[in-house]
């Protein structure tokens, strides 16, 4: 049991990447840094449900959950393409159209992702 | 690259999952439903960007959010969002139980399955039951 790889593999040049517990170790990474800012986040709600606009503005601006924020935004957005990729992998099986849609997905989560951070931003900086 | 087709392409492999093939049971229902509160979540996701973009914008953006919010619809958005994502932070720490190699009998599998359940409604109703006392 010295290679793992199959001969076909082998002939075909089809070596490994070496990468192919990235996929895995990143869903992990994201999912550990989420338990912390999730419980975070989810208390900071429950403390700005009476709060008015300036409070609530004044909360996302502060320099701790300004943040902590654009850590949960970008850990929610890397973790959740990473699922959605699983889900669309398991279930789309017309190459294109999962090609496609992978590439949908990936590019909205960047997109929204930066729009957050962004609004977070202007909210900080009065942009 | 070869030429060759590859064995598959001539005869279709079995693909998973085959939802409908597997024998219903618990741990199934959960694993389920943690990749359904996953997607789930991914549109509770768009609506805090859509959130943060409101606040952003300033207090009219911010009031057509907060009407929404706390409407019928909303309020059932909201409450639907905090369960999954306690659901899903729960049996996500389950699933990094395992992932670190420790749980996988049937018996302790069936325990934290209901642990997960009875977790995540219990916190969601003391998130919920928290801002309610604090509106009051």
């Amino acid at each position: 049991m010295a290679d793992l790889r199959s001969p076909i593999s082998r002939v075909r040049h089809l070596g490994s990447a070496k990468e192919g517990t990235h996929h895995w170790w990143a869903q992990r990474l994201t999912a550990l840094a989420l338990v912390p800012l999730v419980i975070w986040f989810v208390v900071s709600l429950v403390c700005l449900s009476t709060a008015d606009y300036a409070a609530v503005r004044a909360w996302v601006g502060s320099p701790i959950s300004m943040v902590l924020l654009v850590l949960t935004i970008a850990m929610t957005f890397h973790h959740g393409q990473l699922g959605l990729q699983v889900v669309i992998e398991d279930y789309i099986h017309v190459e294109w159209q999962k090609i496609t849609l992978l590439i949908l997905v990936k590019g909205i989560a960047l997109l929204l992702a930066v729009v957050g951070i962004v609004a977070i931003a202007r909210i900080a900086f009065g942009g | 690259m070869a030429e060759a087709t590859p064995p598959s392409a001539s005869r279709p492999r079995p693909l998973s999952p085959h939802l409908q093939i597997y024998r219903w049971q618990w741990t199934m229902a959960l694993s389920i439903t943690h990749r359904a509160t996953g997607v789930f979540l991914a549109a509770g996701a768009l609506y805090l960007v859509i959130w943060l973009a409101a606040i952003a914008g300033g207090p009219d953006s911010f009031s057509v959010m907060t009407h929404f919010n706390i409407s019928i619809v909303g309020r059932l958005l909201l409450l639907g969002w905090t369960f999954s994502l306690f659901y899903h932070l729960c049996n996500g720490i389950r699933h990094l139980v395992w992932d670190a190699g420790w749980g996988f009998d049937l018996k302790t599998g069936h325990i934290t399955a209901v642990l997960v359940i009875v977790a995540s409604v219990l916190l969601t109703a003391l998130a919920w039951g928290a801002a309610y006392l604090l509106r009051h």
